[in-house]
């Protein structure tokens, strides 16, 4: 397994506020990584220090063997970048926005690559309109596909589903998903929306206040999520009374009242679970169960909430 | 499958001359821009009253003018009712538009628009971006202001029947030159805001205010300024004092500096732009100063002025350089 993107003790502070703390990355080559966090997390600041567009004050980079600081135009033309909120030259139409961005990687002869990466990103028809035309959606798309013209080697993508439609996230992640298995590109992209990443993501970081609290695939850190996890019990008929029957089961930690009439919020230990469950519909008809952290929601929530306390 | 097949020869890459690139694209941009159309308008209407005004003086004058030099640069100098400026006043003051207008939105439009941090992440340097954009900027200045002149010539040709001599078109492409540095000068002021503000109306509007207060109330606060450094007290001593100081105050001002530099280089006869004292000019002879000897007139202005606009793009330069991706 060779390393492609490397961090080692990488720290990046404005005016003393330490905005990435020490931070450590190791992924391999072909490899899906997620830096998961919530806003102002420190995400963006670790991509533009590894492309070198933004001086690290502290700490070793290594992208593809290059040291940015040192290389920072050879790292340039063989990463591909989608910023987050990506924009384009309205004027111009899809394919010149790419067509531009080839040139500036002094690629010639571009127009077949150009024609391919539309068609993949599903913009063929669109390609020959004003860029100022595009949906939200389009854009992002078509950063995806700029990010491509130059082949790269490593792929990095910050914040690649916000602002789009839950159908085109599908597609979008769809798109990430092959380009690491068939391309064998290495692949970095961060984002707030949790269910979204660990969908994709071989492993992830989770990144909060600019410190990296947990890292490894998402099933593992599932796995190693200790404390209770948020289910849903809906039983046939709204009784007051059953949510003080719930709270006195024995593996109950905590009940609330669901939105729905019937629904009750139970948290409870994962591992606990099935008992509850036996429990709960010996108390009454239970018509359905749900959990609501999935996976890691109940760590990225955890970690959120305690820095944002902190912040509070 | 996602990464479209590209064959060897499809991919041949080349040293990358990021600048040019950046250039070319800005080029088209400003050439096809609204922008472009409606000062090309404003100047090109600015430019036909003048020179028919000054053609009509030159014309009126013609048959008692025996021996007048260098008439068809009168074209550029001289004016008529009912154009209250002779045509290099107007260069003077509707250029600096055309050099705020290619910079204002140089680098916030670029943040605006979201470009930004996809266009620094292309494998060129940094400071192609800015230096493609000035230049970009200024070779359509210079294509607008080519235009001008050989509009201008047409016309004089057509309606005053005199033909430029060799040295005349000379002084007119030197001229063209110093001009094109003038609005250097603005277009690198309006893109240093345009490094600093977040906003283009921002940015357009400390240039645009900066060329209106030197152009319109240059001289009133010259004025009060030189009283302050060499107060008049009535004797003529005095006097010639607070002129100097005045002259030299105002050669602060790029407008000035252009000023000088084109009347010296468009009127052969005109030997200084100093003080001149009655004595001086008693009994001196009308003649023709040559180009180099013109240029040895204003040597100074044009040097503090090719300065003033190397500082102005250094300035820029450096506040790009240092900014943040995102700011």
């Amino acid at each position: 397994m060779t390393t492609t993107i490397k961090s080692k003790g990488l720290t990046k502070a404005y005016d003393g506020h330490k905005v990435v703390d020490n931070l450590n990355l190791d992924i391999a080559a072909g490899e899906i990584f997620g830096l998961l966090g919530p806003n102002g997390a420190g995400k963006t600041t670790t991509i533009l220090m590894l492309l070198g567009l933004v001086e690290p004050t502290s700490g070793d980079i290594e992208v593809l063997g290059l040291d940015p600081r040192r290389n920072p135009l050879e790292v340039k033309r063989r990463v591909g970048f989608l910023p987050d909120a990506v924009g384009f030259y309205d004027t111009m139409t899809g394919r010149e926005n790419l067509r531009f961005t080839a040139r500036l990687n002094g690629i010639e002869d571009a127009e077949d690559r150009i024609e391919a990466l539309l068609d993949e990103v599903g913009l063929a028809d669109a390609a020959d309109q004003p860029v100022g035309e595009y949906s939200r959606g389009m854009k992002q798309r078509l950063g995806l596909a700029d990010a491509l013209v130059k082949d790269p080697g490593v792929l990095i993508l910050d914040e690649p589903t916000t602002a789009i439609d839950p159908e085109g996230v599908a597609e979008i992640l769809g798109m990430i998903r092959r380009l690491a298995t068939e391309g064998g590109v290495t692949i970095l992209l961060s984002s707030h929306l949790l269910h979204q990443v660990q969908a994709v993501c071989d492993r992830v970081a989770i990144f909060v206040n600019g410190k990296v609290v947990a890292q490894g695939p998402p099933h593992e850190l599932a796995a190693q999520q200790r404390g209770p996890t948020r289910v849903e019990f809906r039983f046939d008929a709204d009784d007051e009374a059953l949510g003080e029957r719930l709270q006195a089961l024995e593996p109950v930690d905590s009940v609330t009242r669901g939105r729905i009439p019937g629904a009750w919020i139970v948290g409870v230990e994962p591992a606990r679970l099935p008992e509850t469950v036996r429990l709960a519909s010996a108390e009454a008809p239970l018509i359905g169960v749900r959990r609501l952290d999935d996976d890691l929601d109940a760590i990225y929530r955890r970690y959120f909430e305690s820095s944002e306390e902190k912040t509070a | 499958m996602m990464t479209a097949t590209v064959t060897e020869s499809e991919k041949e890459i080349r040293p990358v001359s990021g600048w040019r690139v950046v250039a070319a694209k800005e080029l088209a941009d400003h050439l096809l821009s609204g922008r472009f159309i409606v000062l090309m308008a404003v100047l090109g209407i600015a430019t036909a009253a003048a020179v028919f005004a000054a053609s009509g003086g030159i014309r009126d004058v013609a048959p008692s003018a025996q021996g007048i030099t260098a008439l068809f640069l009168k074209l550029f100098t001289v004016t008529a009712d009912p154009v209250p400026f002779p045509l290099i006043v107007f260069v003077g003051f509707l250029a600096p538009l055309l050099g705020i207008m290619f910079g204002f939105d140089a680098v916030n439009g670029e943040r605006s628009q979201g470009t930004l941090p996809r266009l620094l992440s292309q494998p060129i340097h940094r400071d192609e971006v800015i230096l493609g954009k000035f230049v970009a900027g200024l070779s359509v200045v210079a294509i607008m202001l080519a235009s001008l002149v050989l509009f201008v010539s047409g016309i004089g040709i057509f309606r005053l029947g005199v033909v430029p001599s060799a040295a005349e078109v000379t002084r007119l492409f030197v001229w063209l030159l110093l001009a094109v540095v003038y609005v250097g000068f603005w277009q690198a002021l309006a893109t240093l805001t345009s490094v600093l503000t977040r906003r283009a109306s921002t940015s357009a509007l400390i240039p645009v205010g900066v060329w209106l207060v030197l152009a319109l109330f240059g001289s009133f606060i010259f004025s009060a300024v030189a009283g302050i450094i060499s107060p008049r007290d009535g004797t003529a001593a005095a006097e010639v004092a607070y002129l100097r100081t005045q002259q030299t105050v105002s050669q602060i001002s790029p407008i000035t500096l252009f000023q000088q530099g084109s009347t010296v280089l468009l009127d052969p006869e005109v030997r200084t732009v100093g003080l001149v004292t009655l004595e001086q000019v008693d009994r001196a002879i009308v003649s023709e100063l040559n180009l180099a000897q013109s240029l040895g007139v204003i040597w100074p202005q044009l040097v503090v002025l090719v300065a003033m606009t190397a500082v102005m793009y250094a300035l820029a330069y450096i506040a790009f350089m240092r900014q943040e991706v995102r700011a």
